[in-house]
């Protein structure tokens, strides 16, 4: 009976994780398409900016999650070692939205650019449960636009 | 208040230096919605009520960082960074700090 709950979950995970990771991506292609005229770069204004510029703080974040699937897959690779193919994946969707979403509050705010943009990943684990895996990823940085 | 991740605020001169500013908030999890997020985990994707639930405890660290520049009397803070850890079983803390300034 356990087998087949965990074969049941096995394949759900596999089959919906997927389905939603595949999706996910497709989304992100075409909501960075969308935005790929705004400039982001990871270094600050060592020179000092012109007068007419204002500025603000902007800050993206998300929390994604392991599917059943992943996380066994995960736990079968951490016995022999190597590369987790299946996290790679799924740390780049969450950096990919997050910064996104900070991409889209500056283009909602009016920015030309966002500099100074620094990212962060964290894991918000409860140790409670084993193998669940939540993680947040930040990606934050200063939008500057022209004075009106 | 100005908040930014520069090092100094566009077209302002900074005069005076208050040093460092943090504010924290440790935060745990609902119930429920660790419940639930259970459930997703199943299928994973992105987990909505905790993006929220830290987005909001985000914005409580930043507002105790700037309490604390308030009452230091600067009107601006560069060179904020955020950081978040997980301290105890189900709660994590957030973390934002930066350097109190007084901008012309």
């Amino acid at each position: 009976m356990e087998v087949l709950i965990f074969l049941a979950l096995l394949a759900l995970g596999y089959g919906v994780g997927t389905h939603r990771e595949q999706s996910h991506f497709r989304q992100l292609q075409r909501r960075e398409y969308q935005l790929r005229n705004l400039s982001v770069v990871s270094f600050g204004a060592k020179e000092a900016l012109p007068d007419d510029r204002e500025t603000t703080l902007l800050v993206g974040s998300v929390v994604i999650s392991s599917d059943y699937f992943k996380t066994f897959v995960a736990s079968l690779i951490n016995l022999v070692g190597g590369r987790i193919g299946v996290y790679e994946n799924l740390l780049e969707r969450g950096r990919r939205e997050a910064v996104l979403r900070m991409k889209e509050q500056a283009v909602a705010w009016g920015a030309t650019q966002v500099l100074n943009v620094r990212m962060e990943t964290s894991n918000i684990n409860s140790e409670t449960r084993r193998g669940l895996v939540s993680i947040e990823i930040i990606a934050y940085g200063t939008g500057i636009k022209e004075k009106r | 208040m100005i908040l930014t991740t520069l090092e100094g605020v566009p077209g302002r001169r900074i005069v005076r230096h208050y040093g460092l500013v943090q504010g924290s908030t440790i935060r745990a999890k609902h119930i429920g919605k660790d419940i639930l997020a259970g459930l997703q985990n199943i299928v994973g994707g992105e987990l909505t009520g905790y993006t929220e639930l830290l987005q909001e405890a985000r914005q409580e660290s930043v507002n105790r960082m700037v309490k604390q520049a308030n009452q230091m009397g600067a009107n601006a803070i560069v060179n904020v960074r955020f950081a978040t850890s997980s301290v105890a079983q189900g709660a994590a803390e957030l973390l934002a700090y930066g350097t109190a300034v007084f901008v012309e």
